[in-house]
C-alpha cells in the first residue's frame, strides 16, 4: 500500500523521496546508498538485532537503526561518522571475538555477509579475548549442515521459519552469550519437525548453515548461475542452477524471482539430483514385441503417438480418447494441451493431476 | 508505624469496630482487642504463621475463645522492617504495642501478662530504631500494607478503598487523564514517563481494543517493593488498573507477574475474585457502563520481561524478546493493538491521587519528580527493609536517619547503587543530592525500579560492577550483538582484573565498549547495562588501577589477590589459625608464633576469621 509520498528526506547530503511506511534503510537501499546490516533480509519484518545498521538522525541524541525506524519528513540523516564507524568496527570486533575466524576452509567464504563487513572495516578477531563457543556441528539431518559457532544470531533462520514458511521448526533457545538458534528441547531436524525447504539456508549471512549436498563442491565465484524455471509444479518458482564444470552442484535462490522472491520449497531447492543421474532417462522409450524398452527419437515417438491416436478415434469414435496433464507443466503447457483435445481430438475430455 | 503508635487510639478502634462488629464477650475484653501479624512473605519466613497458631491456641488456653472466634488476630502485608520479623501489633483499647522477633514460644506471655493483665513485656517490645526507622518516611502505598488484611475487601473499603475508581468512572475519560497529568506523576518503573502523557497519547489512538498492563514482573536483585504492595494491599493495584483501564478505554487488563511471587500471585487472585463478587470488576461498574475484567498472566523468570515491549512479546506467547520502538506500545502493543503498561507503584499511586486530588499529590515531592518512592534498603546498613519516601529526600537522610548508618561502627560509607544493574554507583562524596529522577540521571545512575544497596569500605567496587554485568550479562536476550557479546566480554575483563591478571589498557577498554554497548543497544537493558562499571570508572578509578597495577584489592575483597601475613608483633601463639587452614598452610607448633606458607595457602581465609588478636593481614 504506497503511503503519501515525503519529499524532504536527506540521506548523506541526497534529497530521496520516499513513501511514508518506508524505513531508512529502504530509503537509502532505492538512492543506491548502502549501509551495513547483517540481520537484515527483504522477506523478512525489520528486526534491529546486528545494530549494525545505526546512522545519525539530526536532532536525536543517540544512533538509530535504520532498519526499523521509519523515515519521517524533513529528517536528515548520516550514514556514517567517526562515532558510529567506531560502534561497527567493535560489534564486527564482537561477533569475530566468538567466530572460528577459519574461512580458509568455510564453505561460505567469497559469499559470507560477516567476511565482507570485516573486510571493509578492517577488523579482525583478535581485539577481545575470551570465551569462544566451541560446540559440534550438527549433521543430524540430510539437507542442512549446521555449524553454530558460525552463528551470530541474527535471527534470520527463526525469522524466516515462522514468519515466511511458518513452520515453527527453530527458535532462539538460552539467554545471553548462549542464546542460540535451535529446535525444541534441541532435537535433531527430522520430517517431524522440519519441511527441509533450506529457507534457513538461503537467509543465512555467514558459514552456520549450509546446504549439505552441495558442501566441498566449489566456491560461489567458480560457479556459473543458471536461471531456471522449477520444474516440479505449475507455480513457476525461479531459482539459480549453481553449475561447476558443466554439473549442477546446487541450487541458490534468486531473490529478484518475481513469483518467489527467493523462496523456496524442499523440491526446488533440494530435488536436483536427477539431473545427473545415471537412470535418469533422457530420450523416449519404445516398446518392441518383447516387451523391452529401446531407446527411439522424438520423431518416431510423436509418430507412433500419432498413428495410435489416430487409429483409435478411427476405431471407436473421437470420444473414446482424452488427454491428462500434469500440475508439473505450467499454465501455458496446459493451456496446450487442452487445446490440442478440443481441437485434435474435438472433444472435452482434458483433465489434470492437480486436485488437492 | 510509630506515628500510628502515637495517634493510635482512633483509627485502630475505627477499623476494627468496622470490621468486627459483635456483643460483648466472655471472659477478659476482647471487645477491644486486635491483634496484627505480619504475613508478607519476610513475615511467613520467620515464621509468622505459626505466631498466628499459637495466639489461637493461647488465647484458647485463656478462656478467651471468643477472641478467636471474632478474629481478633488478623493478617496484614509487609510493614518495612522485614530485620525485625516477626512484628506483631497488639491493640488494646486502642493502644497500640509493637512487639519485634515474635516466636511461637513468646506468645503465652504476651497472652497472660499483657492482654489478660493489660501490662506489655517491654523487653520484647520495638526500640526506638523502630521508630526512626518510619518517623522520616512519608507512607502513602505502604501505609495501608502493615493495617489491612490483604485478603479481605471489606477492609480495603473500610479504609476508603475503591472511592477513587468510585470517583474516576463519574468523571469523563478526559478528566482522569488531566487529573493524573497534573498530578505529575511519573512511571515508577525507571524511565519516569509521565503517566497521565502516556495514557493521553494511547487514548488518541483510535484503534480497538485497548489494553491496560500492570508490569509486576519484578525482576533487579533484591528488589522487592511491588511484591510487598501486591502482598499487602494487591486492591490498590486493582484499583489503580480500574482508573487507567477506564481512563484510556481498555476494557482488559492484564496483570504480568513473575511466578517467583506465589503469594502475591495467590493475594491477587483473592483480590480480583472478591472485586468482581462486588461488582467492581465485570460488566457495568458503579452503574457507569464501563466494563472492566482482569486476567493475570504468571511470566516464567526471565528478567528481560519488564521491558515493555519484551513484556508484550511473552504475553503473546512468544518469546520474551524486546523489539525496536517505535511503534510505541500506546500505539501498537498487545497484540498490535494500543496498550499502556505501568508499573505496580504506578498504579497504587492513583487511587490516593482521585480521592485527595492532583494538588494534594504534586504538593509531596521535589520540582520535577512528585509524590513517594518506595525502596528497598539494602546492602551494609543497620535498618535493611522496604522504605517509602519523598522525592527530593537527601541520601544522607535515607541512610543515616532512616536506615540508621552503617551495619558496622567502624566500617564508613563508600558508596550507595540505585537503578540495581541498570544504575550506577553514587559515591559517599555525594551523600546530600536529591533522590529524583533528574538529579541521578546526571550522575549517571537512576531511579530504576527502586533498588537501593548501600556499601561500606570493605566492598570492592570492581567486584560489585562485576557482579552487576554478570546479572545483566546472564538475563540478556541475545537478540542484540552489543548487549549479548559486549557484556560477556565486559565480565571477562572485570574477572580478568578482579583475578589479578587486569592489563593497563583494560579500563580504557572497559569505557569504550561500555559507551558503544550504551549507545547501540536494542533495549533499556543492554543500554543501561554498563552503568555500574562506568560509573566506578568514573568515581572510583583508582581502585581500579590499583588491582592492576599494584595487584592489591584495597577492600580485601578479591581473593585471588589478597595475601595472609602473620604479624609476628601481635601474634599469641593460640594456634587458632593453624586448626582451622584447610589446606595446612599455617606452620605453627605450641608456644611459637605462627608463619604462613604462601605456597600452600588457597587463600579462604579461614584464619584470618579465627584470629581472636587481628595479627594476621
Amino acid at each position: 500500500m504506497p503511503g503519501k509520498k515525503i519529499k524532504k528526506v536527506k540521506i548523506d547530503g541526497r534529497r530521496i523521496a520516499c513513501e511514508k511506511e518506508e524505513t531508512i534503510l529502504q530509503a537509502a537501499k532505492k538512492a543506491g546508498i548502502e549501509i551495513p546490516t547483517l540481520c537484515h533480509d527483504d522477506r523478512l519484518e525489520p528486526y534491529g538485532g546486528c545494530r549494525l545498521c545505526i546512522v545519525e538522525v539530526k536532532g536525536v541524541g543517540r544512533p538509530l537503526p535504520a532498519c526499523t525506524t521509519p523515515v519521517t519528513n524533513n529528517m536528515e540523516v548520516r550514514t556514517e561518522n567517526d562515532t558510529i564507524k567506531r560502534i561497527r568496527k567493535n560489534i564486527i570486533s564482537l561477533l569475530l571475538s566468538n567466530h572460528p575466524n577459519d574461512c580458509m576452509r568455510c564453505e561460505k567464504t567469497g559469499d559470507c555477509a560477516l567476511q565482507d563487513l570485516a573486510y571493509r572495516y578492517d577488523v579482525d578477531g583478535s581485539r577481545f579475548e575470551g570465551e569462544k563457543w566451541d560446540l559440534p556441528v550438527r549433521e543430524d539431518n540430510p539437507f542442512i549442515t549446521y555449524e553454530p559457532d558460525k552463528c551470530i544470531l541474527c535471527g534470520r533462520c527463526v525469522r524466516i521459519c515462522n514468519e515466511v514458511v511458518m513452520a515453527g521448526t527453530i527458535d532462539l533457545v538460552g539467554r545471553g552469550f548462549n542464546s542460540m538458534p535451535d529446535t525444541a528441547f534441541r532435537k535433531p531436524r527430522s520430517l517431524d519437525n522440519c519441511e527441509f525447504c533450506g529457507q534457513c539456508v538461503s537467509t543465512c549471512p555467514t558459514g552456520a548453515l549450509t546446504d549439505k549436498k552441495g558442501r566441498g563442491k566449489g566456491r560461489t565465484y567458480e560457479m556459473k548461475k543458471v536461471r531456471t524455471t522449477c520444474s516440479y509444479c505449475g507455480t513457476g518458482c525461479n531459482f539459480d542452477l549453481n553449475v561447476k564444470n558443466g554439473k549442477v552442484v546446487k541450487v541458490t535462490s534468486a531473490y529478484d524471482a518475481p513469483v518467489n522472491y527467493g523462496n523456496l520449497c524442499i523440491k526446488g531447492r533440494y530435488g536436483y539430483d536427477f539431473i545427473h543421474n545415471a537412470d535418469r532417462i533422457k530420450t523416449p522409450l519404445i516398446r518392441k514385441g518383447d516387451d523391452s524398452f529401446h531407446e527411439a527419437t522424438w520423431d518416431e515417438a510423436l509418430e507412433l503417438i500419432a498413428d495410435k491416436f489416430s487409429g483409435l478415434m478411427k476405431k471407436y469414435g473421437n470420444k473414446t480418447v482424452g488427454a491428462f496433464s500434469s500440475s508439473r507443466c505450467t499454465n501455458e503447457e496446459n493451456f496446450l494441451i487442452s487445446k490440442f483435445a478440443r481441437t485434435v481430438f474435438r472433444n472435452n475430455n482434458v483433465d489434470n493431476c492437480a486436485r488437492v | 508505624m510509630a506515628e500510628k503508635k502515637k495517634a493510635k487510639p482512633k483509627t485502630k478502634t475505627t477499623t476494627r469496630s468496622k470490621t468486627k462488629p459483635g456483643p460483648k464477650a466472655k471472659g477478659p475484653d476482647v471487645e477491644g482487642l486486635t491483634i496484627r501479624v505480619c504475613v508478607g512473605t519476610g513475615g511467613l519466613a520467620a515464621g509468622s504463621q505459626e505466631v498466628i497458631d499459637s495466639f489461637h491456641t493461647e488465647l484458647k488456653a485463656h478462656g478467651l475463645e471468643a477472641a478467636v472466634e471474632k478474629k481478633c488476630v488478623n493478617k496484614t502485608g509487609c510493614r518495612g522492617f522485614c530485620a525485625k520479623d516477626v512484628l506483631v501489633d497488639v491493640i488494646l483499647d486502642g493502644s497500640t504495642s509493637t512487639y519485634q522477633r515474635v516466636r511461637p514460644e513468646k506468645i503465652s506471655r504476651i497472652v497472660e501478662e499483657h492482654i489478660i493483665n493489660g501490662r506489655p513485656v517491654e523487653e520484647w517490645l520495638v526500640g526506638p530504631d523502630y521508630h526512626t526507622f518510619h518517623d522520616k518516611q512519608t507512607k502513602i502505598l505502604l501505609k495501608q500494607c502493615g493495617q489491612i488484611d490483604p485478603e479481605d475487601i471489606n477492609a480495603y473499603i473500610g479504609i476508603g478503598g475503591y472511592e477513587g475508581a468510585k470517583k474516576a468512572l463519574s468523571l469523563t475519560e478526559f478528566e482522569v487523564i488531566e487529573e493524573v497529568k497534573k498530578s505529575g506523576l511519573r512511571g515508577r518503573g525507571g524511565a519516569g514517563f509521565l503517566t497521565g502523557l502516556k495514557w493521553e497519547f494511547c487514548s488518541m489512538s483510535r484503534a480497538t481494543p485497548k489494553y491496560i498492563i500492570c508490569n509486576a514482573d519484578e525482576g533487579d536483585p533484591g528488589a522487592f517493593m511491588d511484591r510487598s504492595i501486591i502482598e499487602g494491599n494487591p486492591h490498590s493495584v486493582i484499583e489503580g488498573m480500574i482508573i487507567g483501564g477506564y481512563a484510556i478505554g481498555a476494557n482488559t487488563g492484564y496483570i504480568y507477574i513473575r511466578a517467583e511471587y506465589p503469594l502475591a500471585i495467590e493475594r491477587l487472585k483473592i483480590a480480583i475474585d472478591e472485586a468482581t463478587k462486588k461488582g467492581f470488576i465485570g460488566k457495568d461498574i458503579f452503574e457507569s457502563g464501563f466494563d472492566f475484567e482482569i486476567r493475570i498472566k504468571e511470566g516464567a523468570g526471565a528478567f528481560i520481561c519488564g521491558e515493555e515491549t519484551a513484556l508484550i512479546a511473552s504475553i503473546e506467547g512468544k518469546r520474551g524478546m524486546p523489539r525496536s520502538k517505535p511503534p510505541f506500545p500506546v500505539n501498537k502493543g498487545l497484540r498490535g493493538k494500543p496498550t499502556v503498561i505501568n508499573n505496580v507503584e504506578t498504579l497504587s499511586n492513583l487511587p490516593s491521587i482521585m480521592t485527595k486530588g492532583a494538588s494534594w499529590f504534586s504538593s509531596i515531592g521535589s520540582e520535577q519528580s512528585k509524590g513517594t518512592k518506595v525502596f528497598a534498603l539494602t546492602g551494609r546498613i543497620k535498618n535493611t527493609g522496604l522504605i517509602e519516601v519523598p522525592m527530593g529526600i537527601s541520601l544522607k537522610e535515607i541512610i543515616y536517619d532512616i536506615g540508621g548508618g552503617m551495619e558496622k561502627k567502624n566500617r564508613k560509607l563508600k558508596a550507595v547503587q540505585t537503578g540495581g544493574p541498570s544504575g550506577g554507583c553514587i559515591p559517599a562524596s555525594h551523600i546530600n543530592m536529591p533522590v529524583d529522577y533528574e538529579s541521578l540521571m546526571r550522575i549517571g545512575s537512576m531511579m530504576g525500579s527502586g533498588g537501593m544497596v548501600v556499601m561500606d569500605d570493605a566492598t570492592c567496587m570492581v567486584d560489585m560492577s562485576k557482579f552487576f554485568i554478570s546479572f545483566t550479562q546472564s538475563e540478556s536476550c541475545g537478540k542484540c550483538v552489543p548487549c549479548r557479546i559486549g557484556t560477556k566480554r565486559m565480565l571477562e575483563i572485570l574477572t580478568r582484573i578482579t583475578g589479578g591478571s587486569g592489563k593497563e589498557s583494560d579500563i580504557d577498554l572497559l569505557i569504550e565498549i561500555g559507551t558503544d554497548i550504551k549507545l547501540s543497544s536494542l533495549c533499556g537493558l543492554g543500554q543501561s547495562a554498563p552503568n555500574p562499571v562506568l560509573s566506578t570508572i568514573n568515581f572510583f578509578r583508582k581502585e581500579y588501577e590499583s588491582h592492576i597495577k599494584k595487584g592489591i584489592c584495597p577492600a580485601g575483597v578479591c581473593k585471588a589477590l589478597r595475601q595472609y601475613v602473620i604479624n609476628a608483633e601481635a601474634c599469641k601463639m593460640c594456634g587458632k589459625c593453624a586448626r582451622v587452614c584447610p589446606s595446612s598452610a599455617v606452620i605453627w607448633q605450641p608456644k611459637q608464633k605462627a608463619v604462613i606458607n604462601k605456597s600452600k595457602c588457597v587463600k579462604c581465609g579461614a584464619c584470618f576469621d579465627a584470629c581472636p588478636f587481628n595479627s594476621i593481614m
